[in-house]
């Protein structure tokens, strides 16, 4: 095997719409299978004192990060349908619809918009040349999680148990500590995959 | 037998360190009906292969398949041209055999029933009946092969490009799916470390150093290419 | 290894059509978040249970499939309770378990492969905006396909991690584990390519 930069569906037809070519969908169905795997697998221990965090949303941002915004949406996009129809892919082995009307469901929502975030910021913000720093990528990735994550669980929190926005900030705050650790793992892990494939994130 | 043409085709890649040549402009016809390639690891035989339908593309010159033009018309080539990977796990798709080798049949079979049949059947001629429900990932590694090449031949391809079949197969493997692409009315593109199957060829390639450097009869090329191998080795760690 | 939550049966909620079961499940949870009494909450989980009984699902797959939620509904009653009082403690854990009840029956009593089917049919109409549902389909078998080999590779790499004890960084064992999976996408999509289902 060459370690020649595939070329995968070398779009030898019209490319007027810019379709998703057959690699575009291997990856997109790599990844939502990847976080599916990581949700499935819980939580492994971190750094010198194992605290443990679940890998459900690293995967989440990694796909973003790694794909950027469109296959990265559709990869957690395909990850949640996959849960939704019955696979026992979701925190804790949970599947199916009842994490949807849950009162993390806010949570759930926000994942494939906060990965398309992410993904937004290294692919155009970060660039081909800041998309192998690890610091960069944390700041792309911490931003969907900020702007998008934590919003949108607090919201889903409001309104699934009308409490107030203070009250549900305060059960959000809790998950900010493995928010950062999972966060610097996405960043050191993205920008190597970067290097290891530098065509990954910038189709043809 | 149809015909491949290489018209000064090949291909650089553009690398931090620069431009890098993965195959450099070659020019061949290619008419047997068996041909095989050899050569080291990274030397371009992949390229060349991948080429002949377009998962590669010529960078320079170009690649022409029974008249047609591989850049131009890629969809009608590999419609011509099937390719036959080295793990047949990436190319295994769907979740039972019979609807791996539906997949393919998707566009040239509309309707789902007769569609079911002609898998079937192509299943049957492979020895791969009795699987037909079964789950890919519960076949043998020889059994897997098998059903990535009926998933290849199921569209009756005109040529058969395969990129080392039998580098993760066993001896009793190797033979069986060896036999089935020897056994082809198609023309044979074989890829292969296995200097037995290159010696069953018509035609043998040596690729190495991202160019063609030998290309005749089987056993002159066979032979020149372990020659290489020899040259190169007592030059690394001769005294 | 990956057991659905799916159980045969041939109840009227199995025979049921997804679309009206979702439909209905919609309608029923959003009633449950909207409506803020008491006696609601009581006769909107009593409503729960109905339909699982009526469904003939077995208890023990019932608390397995809501195991987590469930975890999550004690904690918010307990805060609830400490913030608010019982009375909001009580409605807040009526309502979760509800919601997990019915959300569990429709998921029980509905095969993967109908769901998927429903899927494909609804994205339909979005042709025009160039999504294409064969290709969507595809991209779900594929991800479905990928799922046992994902999920192995990804608990090796979670042994890996306690074998060699917790001082080793995670990046040693989760950056192979994700350049794997990258590069075995890469291979399938080559392979799709070859057989042409980039081509249309």
């Amino acid at each position: 095997m060459t370690m020649t930069e595939s070329t995968g569906a070398t779009s030898t037809g019209t490319p007027a719409t810019r379709r998703f070519t057959t690699t575009d969908l291997a990856l997109v169905a790599a990844f939502a299978a990847l976080i599916g795997a990581a949700a499935y697998v819980g939580a492994i221990p971190v750094g010198g004192a194992g605290v443990p965090i679940t890998l459900q949303t690293f995967a989440v941002m990694l796909a973003g990060c790694l794909l950027g915004p469109a296959r990265g949406f559709a990869a957690v996009a395909l990850y949640l349908a996959l849960g939704a129809v019955g696979l026992p892919i979701f925190a804790g082995h949970a599947g199916g619809l009842a994490p949807f009307t849950s009162i993390s469901a806010g949570y759930l929502f926000s994942f494939p918009i906060a990965a398309a975030l992410g993904g937004f910021l290294v692919k155009y913000v970060a660039g081909p040349r800041w998309k192998t720093s690890a610091l960069a990528v944390f700041a792309c990735s911490f931003a969907g999680s900020v702007l998008v994550v934590h919003p949108m669980g607090i919201l889903g929190m409001m309104l699934h148990q009308d409490v107030s926005l203070a009250t549900a900030a305060s059960w959000d705050t809790p998950f900010w500590i493995g928010d950062l650790l999972k966060t610097t793992l996405v960043a050191l892990i993205a920008a190597e995959v970067h290097r290891a494939f530098p065509q990954l994130l910038h189709r043809r | 037998m149809p015909a491949i043409e290489l018209e000064a085709a090949g291909v650089t890649v553009a690398t931090p360190a620069g431009e890098r040549v993965i195959l450099e402009p070659t020019t061949l016809s290619l008419t047997e009906r068996r041909i095989g390639i050899v050569g080291p690891n990274g030397s371009g035989k992949s390229t060349l292969a991948r080429m002949v339908n377009g998962l590669v593309a010529a960078t320079t010159g170009r690649v022409v398949v029974d008249g047609l033009d591989v850049a131009r018309e890629g969809a009608a080539v590999r419609r011509r041209v099937g390719f036959c990977f080295t793990d047949p796990a990436a190319q295994l798709v769907m979740p039972t055999c019979v609807e791996d080798v539906e997949l393919s049949l998707r566009r040239i079979e509309r309707s789902a029933s007769a569609r079911r049949q002609r898998a079937l059947g192509v299943l049957e001629r492979f020895g791969l009946a009795d699987h037909a429900e079964i789950s890919v990932h519960a076949l043998s590694g020889g059994q897997k092969q098998l059903l990535a090449l009926a998933g290849v031949l199921a569209t009756e391809p005109s040529v058969v490009v395969a990129d080392e079949p039998t580098t993760l197969l066993d001896l009793a493997n190797t033979r069986k799916v060896a036999d089935v692409l020897f056994g082809l009315d198609q023309q044979l593109l074989l890829v292969t470390h296995d200097l037995d199957l290159a010696r069953r060829c018509d035609r043998v390639l040596v690729v190495d150093d991202a160019g063609v450097r030998y290309d005749g009869e089987p056993g002159a090329a066979v032979d020149f290419y372990v020659a290489s191998v020899e040259d190169r080795i007592e030059g690394r760690v001769g005294p | 290894m990956l057991i659905g939550i799916y159980q045969p049966g041939t109840s009227l909620l199995h025979r049921l059509p997804v679309g009206p079961k979702l439909a209905a499940l919609a309608a029923l949870s959003l009633s449950i978040v909207l409506v803020r009494s008491m006696p609601a909450s009581f006769a909107f989980l009593a409503a729960s249970i109905g339909l699982a009984l009526l469904a003939r699902l077995p208890l023990r797959m019932l608390v397995r499939a809501t195991r987590a939620v469930l975890l999550i509904a004690v904690v918010v009653a307990a805060f609830q309770w400490w913030m608010f009082g019982p009375h909001r403690a009580v409605e807040s854990l009526l309502d979760l378990l509800a919601l997990a009840l019915a959300a569990v029956v429709v998921t029980a009593t509905t095969p993967v492969n109908a769901m998927l089917d429903a899927i494909i049919r609804w994205i339909g109409p979005l042709r025009r905006l160039g999504v294409d549902p064969e290709r969507v389909a595809l991209t779900f078998s594929l991800a479905i396909a990928a799922l046992p080999g994902t999920v192995s590779l990804a608990l090796e790499t979670r042994d890996a991690a306690r074998a060699r004890g917790l001082g080793r960084h995670p990046r040693a064992y989760l950056t192979p584990f994700v350049i794997r999976v990258v590069g075995r996408a890469h291979e399938t999509g080559d392979a799709l390519a070859a057989r042409g289902l980039g081509d249309d």
